[in-house]
């Protein structure tokens, strides 16, 4: 039923036969055809060197493909930006201006985008009261710890109230508990906002965790290897993690993963 | 071992500075060294006091000669860093005469400025900047091209402007590295303003610090020399606390450069 919806509107995202081969003649990319619809929660997994992060990149914008084609939208992406066309981008990295305050890094988008300070400022205060960082909008990110700094960098993609969300292994480098913590609120934040989300990580669980579809990558050359659907609804709470069915899904994709390591080696 | 508190910071080299004093005016009149082979730190004091309004006009003219130059170097120095980091065809090519200018001794090459500048104040100045300029361009440079790659990339995303990249991220990302620049080059202008005016030995009223020390060890007055020597030092201390006391009403917040005392 819903997917009958979804197909009815445009995708948020398409790629046809876009791949990527960098200066250096190495393959990134093999064509990729994919098709993100509103409401997807996409995880992009996959082995090391796998093209996961180029992939992202293409669907940034920041780096173009070598041949193919992406639309946002159905267009090109000049209209990016506008209403209905806003994206955001959480790298693996905080990407903190140190010497600006916490307010003034969450409403750095805001600025770009030259709206109002009246107009801004509540705004700002929205997107840290989402990521629970109120109290700490007049520090400074060297006097917060790598999770809170994650969670200002979450606040200024959420101040701009995107319509696709594009995440690069954002929680890679904290630990277990901060990016459970995070993978919940993340969760959270994106079926309240009926967020599109494209998310990388090199974790299975997370990926599990987050998606309403996984998408398996493989290398040599990057390519889509295989998709798992995770039918589990939504919204999902912690007791998701603990459940039998979560260790069933895990166990499938984990299964995947296996063979796109295999096939990553072999090149086939 | 625990860190030594700001107090004992203080006070330490206070209680080392007065006991060398001791030494040397014990040692000093216990062996009685005659003060033109080296004086009493009570009869460098003496000097200090007599030659009062001599050295105070004296150092009056160096510290404008410092200041003027160090601006000069600033302002100069920042400027084509600006321009080295708009074009790497420019900075290739001109960046290697800036090192030739540094790594030229001022000694070698103030006679020439000398000649060629009648002014002797002006080629002070020159001589002084030209010493003091390399840190400001070297630094500056270093500081407007070490952008964090993420951040440049989020602008990029976000179609920030050429001038909002400048503002909001290459001249903050700078800022540390210009304000190193800022501390060498306060303490090489001093240097140049000095040995300039060895060098160009000018007298009469205009005469700086360099010309009392010359003077000083004419006249074999070595007390006076060591006076003129103390207020020499005395500004290069006073000009790199002035740095440090900018690096930290700047930097404070955010810069680690700036949280030595933090733990």
């Amino acid at each position: 039923m819903i997917e009958v919806a979804n197909a009815a509107v445009p995708a948020v995202i398409e790629l046809r036969s876009a791949d990527k081969i960098f200066a250096n003649g190495m393959r990134g990319l093999a064509p990729i055809d994919l098709c993100v619809r509103p409401g997807e929660f996409v995880t992009l997994i996959g082995p090391s060197g796998c093209g996961k992060s180029t992939l992202l990149k293409l669907m940034a914008n920041l780096i173009a493909p070598t041949a193919g084609q992406l639309g946002w939208w159905g267009e090109g992406f000049e209209r990016v930006g506008e209403a209905g066309h806003q994206i955001a981008f959480v790298f693996q990295e905080p990407t903190l201006m140190p010497w600006s305050r916490v307010d003034a890094n969450v409403r750095l988008p805001l600025d770009f985008a030259r709206v109002p300070h009246p107009v801004a400022l509540p705004r700002v205060d929205a997107a840290l009261a989402q990521v629970n960082l109120t109290e700490f909008r007049r520090h400074y990110p060297r006097q917060l710890s790598g999770g809170m700094r994650m969670r200002v960098s979450i606040a200024r993609a959420l101040v701009t109230d995107p319509d696709l969300l594009l995440m690069d292994e954002p929680f890679g480098a904290l630990d277990e508990f901060t990016r459970n913590k995070l993978d919940d609120d993340l969760l959270r934040l994106s079926f309240e906002r009926r967020l599109t989300t494209i998310f990388v990580t090199h974790s299975l669980y997370e990926a599990v965790f987050l998606s309403t579809r996984v998408i398996v990558m493989a290398a040599n050359p990057g390519r889509i290897f295989a998709e798992f659907p995770v039918d589990e609804p939504e919204p999902r709470g912690d007791d998701f993690r603990t459940s039998a069915r979560f260790a069933e899904l895990a166990r499938g994709l984990s299964k995947i993963l296996n063979e796109a390591s295999v096939a990553s080696e072999r090149g086939t | 071992m625990s860190e030594p508190t700001v107090g004992v910071r203080t006070v330490a080299p206070i209680v080392v500075g007065i006991l060398i004093l001791a030494v040397w005016e014990g040692a000093c009149r216990f062996w009685h060294v005659p003060s033109y082979l080296f004086p009493t730190p009570s009869a460098i004091v003496a000097a200090l006091v007599n030659n009062w309004p001599t050295l105070l006009r004296a150092l009056g003219t160096t510290l404008a000669i410092t200041l003027q130059a160090f601006a000069v170097a600033v302002v100069l120095g920042t400027l084509i860093a600006f321009v080295f980091v708009q074009n790497k065809a420019i900075e290739a090519s001109f960046f290697p005469y800036a090192v030739l200018l540094q790594v030229t001794p001022v000694v070698a090459v103030a006679p020439l400025i000398i000649i060629l500048v009648k002014n002797t104040a002006l080629s002070l100045t020159i001589c002084a900047t030209v010493v003091a300029i390399f840190p400001v361009i070297s630094n500056t440079t270093i500081g407007l091209h070490s952008v964090d790659p993420g951040l440049l990339s989020y602008f990029r995303m976000n179609k920030a402007t050429r001038l909002e990249t400048l503002l909001r991220l290459r001249i903050p990302s700078a800022l540390p590295f210009f304000l190193a620049g800022l501390r060498i080059a306060s303490g090489l202008a001093l240097i140049g303003a000095v040995v300039a005016e060895f060098v160009a030995g000018t007298g009469g009223q205009s005469a700086g610090l360099a010309y009392q020390i010359l003077q000083a060890g004419f006249q074999l007055d070595i007390p006076l020399m060591f006076a003129a020597l103390f207020l020499i030092a005395l500004s290069g201390v006073v000009l790199y606390l002035a740095m440090v006391a900018l690096n930290n009403a700047l930097l404070g917040h955010w810069h680690e450069s700036a949280m030595a005392e933090e733990k």
